[in-house]
């Protein structure tokens, strides 16, 4: 945070019209590509952007596009996303990105339009609540009623945005205030007084967790999307750490490459559909280190039979993460980059032995060698899990990176493609928003001109934001959709079987689009295979087309996504090979 | 610090802590004084399912645009620390005190009542009046408004004995407090 104030003369005050101070201010503040679409309470914004050529502005087809599409752009380059939309039907299309953004702490600034101020409240044409609506499901919101307050609020909002636990963060304008003429001031010297995170590990803590961690038999690293968020700093450290304590390592489903899967102690992901390996270890340890994740019901399973037998650290820059779910031994309140480096610190100047972790490595041999993503092969069928190996092997020595959709293919994308870095790897963990992927895609490939960037999809999920594909053609975004075509919702599907007795209530795919032809009506090509033998060529073939691609990869219709602790199930309660339909008691039934 | 396995709750969906006794705390919350900030504070208490008693805001602080919101809610201990981390989670929440934790909170909260009656009943009521050190603030031949400011328990107290005596109509402000000694906060 940047809390010098310049002298009086240096501080840049021009005058220019709201619109322009928009403009200005977002250039000050590094912005290269935004996305969006217009309408008549953002014209004036529009109309300044017509003669700043510095920012690409990236025409969605619908604002949602626009919400994800700036999440993808921000996870892929620790960067705010910034998104432009007009008020009403604008704004309100923005809510789930924005709550999506939310829960998963991803960065956004979104500027929507709104009526003139005369008019708020009058039910105005396209008028709607949009600080009221927002209210709840971002960082922090403003309504700018006067155009003196403007370039302040747009600096404010980006500080918001980008520091601290990241979020959205909404700023809706007035048309007048667009229109009328104001004071310009720079982004220096700007901060809130009420906001101050707390950024820096107090320092008895981290002798604490020393100490612990030098007690420790049996310690493993659960890891989130925090260390992610810190920067690329932050996995360095970790990997750091890492390799002077010897300590395994596991990830929630958002924390995936900041800890390299090639790893020797690299436990995969663990929660519901995580590694077997991983949840054991969860189970048994004697010393939990949480960083940057915070204990979501996906990962913690039965409560009451959550690592009964651990002390738990838990490092997160948000104190309302502390023992919100699980009480824990010794928190610590940090950026997650820097306690890690404190850590780091400690340890080697206390010249602290790495310690005989033998038997607990021993155990984990054990779990590693059930081999729990294993799946049963076919000659005839192309497998989901090893159509994933194979866009794996064929990517893997590229710059690639994958967002996803929600379903089964995003949990086999988790668990069968490998990340060896950070913000590779996007994903709607939070929300579990499906229709987050293709749009997010297009971020990621905005922001990677000349990367590899491909959605892993479902179907059915395609299908709700499918119409960015034109996005894609309009901006030369060769981004590559990826769909594991089952015909079914296939994660609502297994649940059916688990649950409901094998009673399939409106999840098959009926009517399906042929997603080739789709994709050559868009301006795209199309690519469909059944067979696999073919799959290898054929995903080469995608990989050479320059330009965007949907690949209708048809796979294994009911094959279920295993290995999975069933709701109000512990960690080593986990199902691995089949499911039987009676893993789950009446009170597990009733959970989500 | 970490909890038996008994008293955590078997999953995250039912975690209900009912083993652990409401309680009732003041809370003392310093804000920016912007447009939306009792939205924000409010939104909070219903979105997380926590309950507001009492609730009363005012600007302080003109100069600074600082307002004091002062909560009176109840929970028990594990939801009270989520409340606090929760409300300082908001951007232009400046600090939270918990008044009822720190011992040294004083309370207040002001009272306007009206009773109606003639006779004995009118007389009655004057002299709980009197007893309760509240004022006459207004009087007409078969009413009175009497002022009172105290402890919310003796405001209770004050309106319970003036129900069988013509009570028609109450207006309280809500808790007020602030901490005793030279220091603020
Ligand atoms: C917007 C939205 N609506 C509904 C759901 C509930 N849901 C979760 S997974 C899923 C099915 C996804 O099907 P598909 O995209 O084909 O993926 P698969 O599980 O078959 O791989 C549904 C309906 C959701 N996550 N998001
Ligand atoms: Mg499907």
């Amino acid at each position: 945070m940047d809390t010098q104030t310049q002298p009086e003369a240096e501080i840049e005050t021009r005058q220019m019209t709201g619109a322009q101070i928009v403009i200005t201010a977002l250039k000050e503040q590094g912005v290269d590509v935004m996305f969006g679409y217009p309408g008549g309470a953002v014209l004036p914004i529009y109309d300044a952007l017509y003669s700043a050529p510095e920012i690409e502005h990236i025409l969605v087809r619908h604002e949602q596009g626009a919400g994800h599409a700036a999440e993808g752009y921000a996870r892929s380059t620790g960067k705010a996303g910034v998104a432009l939309v007009t008020s009403g039907p604008g704004a309100t299309n923005m809510v789930t990105p924005i709550t999506d953004a939310m829960m998963d702490s991803i960065p956004l600034v979104v500027i929507t339009g709104q009526v003139p101020s005369h008019l708020i409240g009058t039910d105005a044409f396209q008028e709607c609540d949009t600080v009221g609506i927002t209210r709840c499901c971002a960082k922090h919101n403003y309504l700018v009623t006067d155009v003196d307050d403007l370039a302040h609020t747009i600096h404010e909002a980006f500080l918001i945005a980008t520091t601290g636990r990241p979020g959205p963060v909404v700023i809706d304008i007035p048309k007048d205030v667009q229109f009328a003429t104001g004071t310009y001031v720079g982004k220096q010297g700007i901060h809130k007084p009420t906001y101050v995170p707390q950024t820096e590990p107090a320092p008895a803590r981290i002798e604490a967790a020393i100490a612990m961690m030098k007690q420790a038999r049996r310690p493993v690293f659960y890891i989130g999307g925090g260390v992610i968020n810190s920067g690329p700093g932050a996995s360095k450290a970790l990997r750091a750490l890492q390799a002077a304590t010897g300590f395994p390592v596991t990830s929630t489903l958002m924390g995936l490459g900041a800890f390299p899967a090639s790893h020797k102690d690299w436990l995969g992901m663990l929660g519901m559909h995580g590694s077997y390996e991983a949840n054991n270890a969860m189970h048994d340890c004697d010393l939990m280190i949480c960083v940057g994740a915070r204990f979501d019901d996906r990962v913690t399973g039965r409560i009451d039979a959550f690592s009964p037998g651990s002390k738990k650290i838990h490092i997160d820059i948000d104190p309302s993460s502390i023992n919100k779910v699980i009480r824990v031994d010794l928190p610590i309140i940090a950026d997650c980059g820097k306690a890690l480096e404190a850590l780091l610190a400690a340890w080697t100047s206390n010249k602290t032995k790495a310690l005989n972790l033998k038997d607990w490595q021993a155990q984990i041999a054990v779990w590693r060698a059930v081999n729990s993503f294993a799946y049963a092969a076919s000659e005839t069928e192309i497998k989901p899990q090893y159509a994933i190996e194979r866009l794996y092997e064929l990517t893997k020595h590229r710059e690639t990176y994958i967002s996803t959709e929600v379903g089964q293919h995003q949990m086999w994308a988790a668990q069968h493609y490998h990340f060896e870095e950070p913000n590779h790897w996007m994903t709607s963990g939070g929300l579990g928003t499906m229709g987050y992927g293709l749009p997010a895609a297009v971020g990621i490939q905005a922001a990677h001109r000349e990367a590899l960037v491909i959605d892993i999809a479902g179907e059915a999920s395609v299908q709700m934001v499918m119409q960015e594909m034109s996005t894609a053609v309009q901006h030369e975004l060769p981004i590559k959709v990826f769909i594991l075509n089952n015909l079914w919702m296939g994660m609502v599907r297994q649940w059916q079987e688990l649950l409901h007795g094998e009673r399939y209530s409106h999840t098959y795919s009926e009517s399906l689009p042929d997603f080739v032809k789709l994709a050559e009506a868009y301006g795209g090509k199309g690519i469909y295979c059944d067979d696999p033998t073919q799959l290898d060529a054929k995903i080469e073939e995608m990989i050479a087309y320059d330009g965007p691609v949907i690949f209708d990869c048809r796979v294994t219709k009911a094959e279920n996504c295993l290995p999975m602790i069933p709701s109000g199930a512990a960690h080593n309660e986990m199902i691995l090979s089949e499911i039987t339909g009676d893993e789950i008691d009446d009170a597990g039934r009733k959970l989500v | 610090m970490t909890d038996t396995p008994e008293n955590i709750p078997a999953s995250a969906y039912d975690m209900s802590h009912a083993d652990e006794a409401d309680e009732r705390r003041t809370l003392a919350v310093i804000v920016d004084n912007e447009p939306g900030v009792l939205g924000r504070v409010v939104g909070l208490f219903s979105a997380r399912g926590y309950n507001i008693e009492s609730l009363t805001v005012a600007e302080i602080d003109r100069r600074k645009h600082r307002s004091r919101i002062t909560i009176v809610t109840k929970g028990t201990p594990h939801m009270l620390e989520q409340i606090e981390a929760q409300l300082l989670r908001l951007v232009p929440v400046a600090s939270v005190t918990d008044m009822t934790k720190s011992k040294r909170g004083v309370e207040r909260e002001l009272a306007l009542i009206k009773v109606a009656g003639t006779g004995e009943k009118r007389v009655e009521a004057l002299r709980i009046c009197e007893i309760f050190r509240a004022s006459v603030i207004d009087t007409t031949s078969e009413s009175f408004i009497f002022e009172l400011t105290g402890m919310s328990d003796k405001i209770d107290q004050f309106c319970a004995l003036m129900k069988p005596l013509g009570l028609v109509e109450v207006s309280r402000t809500g808790v007020l407090s602030i901490k005793r000694g030279a220091q603020a906060g």
